[in-house]
């Protein structure tokens, strides 16, 4: 039951077996939270709570603290080498390639992907089939990071400019029927990375239009009356009346994106796998960790990362709060 | 998928200029026969390179090397030879059949686990008392923000000293843990909303803590549950990290990493690229246009997750 299922029979017999066992666990504590009666919520709480308690303290904060201690190893995570992989990640020429390409990777993705997104929003407004043309924008979201890599590669193909050699790549299409030369597309840094940029925009643009969408239709009908009787043109509607009202909204689309622009890795795996200066944090960690055998600087690097989100979650949450008051 | 939406804006009348929201009154103003056809110029740009793989997977392997896909149109020839290509693990040297069911596997118990611990914990917190109540709930939802990168290497070591690396339960383990914190804070937000005079009026009728949940909340609960469960169900599916670093073996891998695999080892063979990507899409797509619904409501709950 617990060894690896290599046959089809095995596989589905062991997702029945783990769903069952689960099942009976629920089963028990609610069982047992059954027969205390009357208000008596200090046990039955601690029942309802012990399974989740354990499994975040042993999934999530465990490990957490443990790669803390980690990052001041060294590859073998035997010798303590105190503040070494960080040093490193600060002035490594590789891994400063890597802290600008993270750096473009939040600072574009997510002001594009809301700015798009809130553009479509407001030009499909109320327009007819706003539904359909929403899901063509929003399909992406729907798709796995891996299949969006393989469908942007194929966009990207490149073809030798020779004879008769015609190009598959639409992108690299549209360069020659303009007039000019094909280019290694994938290959140019730092053009490549802006280029792995533009994937995350269209899969996150969705994402933005959906929410800055509800909170659009949100404002108050009399708020855009009285603007109108104001005479407030166009502009002036926009910028004193649409934005303001979205403007939490904005701020959460904004920074919703950007922590997980930081945590990218699937995108920069599947179409360079890190490779012609394009690595960022995230997959940095993984081929340190697992391909290169430095445990203790991809420690780091994970470390790293979960520094970079805090103050936009801070950021985030400060907003929030302000805007509640 | 294949041809933008028809745009129009709504014609600014007298009748009409009432009901305008002032995103469409901006746009109105903005001149309309723009405004629509920059909506569409997006809404073509959005949709092209879905569209040019997925012509692509049904074109000959010859077509496909020698020729844009953009050339079918004055030349249409179509077959269903790259998906029987990349269906058989011989000829595609990746077993997606195999993986296709690893990805099911996976997945449903993945849903199903936080979604039931999530409830229970999410009741506890919205409507009984215990010391340290808000403490604990403030810790959860900090988890929140905590990258999954942080935790891999050491579960790894920890389901290597368990004896079960290699098998689905590292996966079933560790993306039900990953889900609790989003999801009690989500479902949390919604319970806290029912009347608790509801709740009350079940507490006089003599009801325990285990009837009121499953007789009073849980039907109010669907929504939200179907909600996250479908975005559960689509993060999981679309997963490849934690896959890659629990279940890379051949044996147990999902989709995601053997599609990924055959980028690298198959780089260049697009009639199995552009095939194998439309065999991990097409359960995600359906999820989604079935149940798009639930998945905005979703979305709109507020998500920061990973």
């Amino acid at each position: 039951m617990f060894t690896t299922a290599t046959t089809t029979s095995q596989k589905i017999l062991q997702m029945g077996a783990a769903i069952l066992l689960f099942a009976a666990v629920i089963g028990l504590i609610l069982f047992i939270a059954g027969r205390f009666t009357g208000k008596r919520d200090r046990a039955v709480a601690a029942l309802y709570l012990a399974p989740t308690v354990l499994m975040l303290s042993v999934g999530l904060l465990y490990p957490g603290l443990r790669t803390i201690y980690q990052s001041f190893f060294d590859a073998s995570l035997k010798n303590f080498i105190g503040f070494d992989n960080y040093v490193t990640i600060l002035s490594d020429s590789e891994q400063l390639t890597v802290l600008r390409n993270t750096a473009f990777w939040v600072l574009v993705t997510p002001f594009v992907a809301t700015g798009v997104g809130l553009l479509y929003a407001i030009l499909v407004d109320k327009a007819r089939m706003e539904s359909f043309a929403k899901a063509l924008i929003f399909l992406p979201m729907s798709i796995s990071f891996v299949a969006a890599g393989v469908i942007w590669k194929f966009m990207y193909e490149y073809r030798p400019n020779q004879g008769t050699v015609k190009q598959i790549g639409f992108v690299n299409q549209i360069i020659v029927w303009l007039g000019g030369e094909p280019q290694q597309l994938l290959i140019d840094s730092p053009l490549n990375t802006f280029l792995l940029i533009a994937v995350m925009v269209w899969i996150q643009a969705g994402f933005a239009m959906t929410v800055l969408s509800a909170a659009i239709k949100a404002i108050p009908d009399d708020i855009v009356e009285a603007a109108r009787l104001d005479g407030v043109g166009p502009w002036g509607m926009f910028r004193f009346v649409t934005l303001p009202a979205i403007r939490p909204a904005v701020i959460v689309v904004v920074t919703t994106i950007a922590i997980g622009t930081l945590k990218v890795f699937d995108i920069v795996q599947t179409m360079t796998g890190g490779r012609f200066d394009t690595s960022v944090i995230a997959n940095e960690f993984y081929s340190q960790t697992f391909r290169s055998d430095n445990r203790g600087l991809g420690a780091a690097l994970a470390v790293v990362l979960f520094i970079l989100v805090i103050p936009i979650v801070v950021y985030n949450i400060r907003q929030l709060r302000r805007s509640e008051a | 998928m294949t041809t933008a939406a028809p745009l129009t804006t709504t014609p600014v009348s007298k009748a009409e200029t009432k009901k305008l929201s002032a995103a469409a009154t901006a746009k109105a103003k903005l001149s309309s026969p723009w405004a629509s056809l920059a909506a569409v110029v997006l809404a073509v740009i959005w949709t092209i390179p879905t569209f040019g793989l997925l012509i692509t997977s049904f074109r000959t392997t010859e077509d496909i090397r020698r020729t844009g896909w953009w050339t079918t149109f004055t030349n249409p020839l179509f077959t269903l030879d790259n998906y029987k290509a990349v269906l058989d693990p011989e000829q595609a040297g990746a077993n997606l059949p195999d993986s296709f069911l690893n990805s099911l596997v996976m997945t449903i118990p993945s849903v199903l686990i936080p979604l039931c611990l999530a409830s229970l914990a999410a009741y506890a917190f919205a409507w009984m008392n215990f010391p340290g109540k808000n403490f604990l709930f403030i810790a959860i939802f900090a988890l929140q923000i905590v990258p999954l990168q942080v935790t891999l290497l050491p579960l790894l070591q920890l389901f290597v000293s368990w004896d079960i690396d290699g098998t689905f339960w590292t996966v079933w383990l560790s993306h039900s843990t990953f889900a609790l914190p989003l999801a009690i804070y989500l479902l949390h937000n919604f319970i806290k909303e029912v009347p608790s005079s509801l709740i009350e009026a079940a507490r006089i009728d003599g009801a325990g803590h285990v009837s009121i949940f499953f007789r009073v909340l849980l039907p109010l609960l669907t929504p939200a549950l179907a909600a996250f469960g479908i975005f559960q169900f689509l993060w999981v599916w679309n997963d490849l990290l934690v896959s890659l670093t629990f279940a890379g073996s051949p044996a147990i891998s999902p989709l995601t990493v053997q599609l990924s695999n055959l980028t690298g080892t198959r780089g260049t063979a697009w009639y199995l690229l552009s095939a194998g990507a439309f065999v991990s899409i097409i359960v995600p797509v359906t999820v989604f246009l079935l149940l798009q619904r639930y998945f905005v409501r979703g979305l709109l709950a507020g998500s920061v997750k990973g």
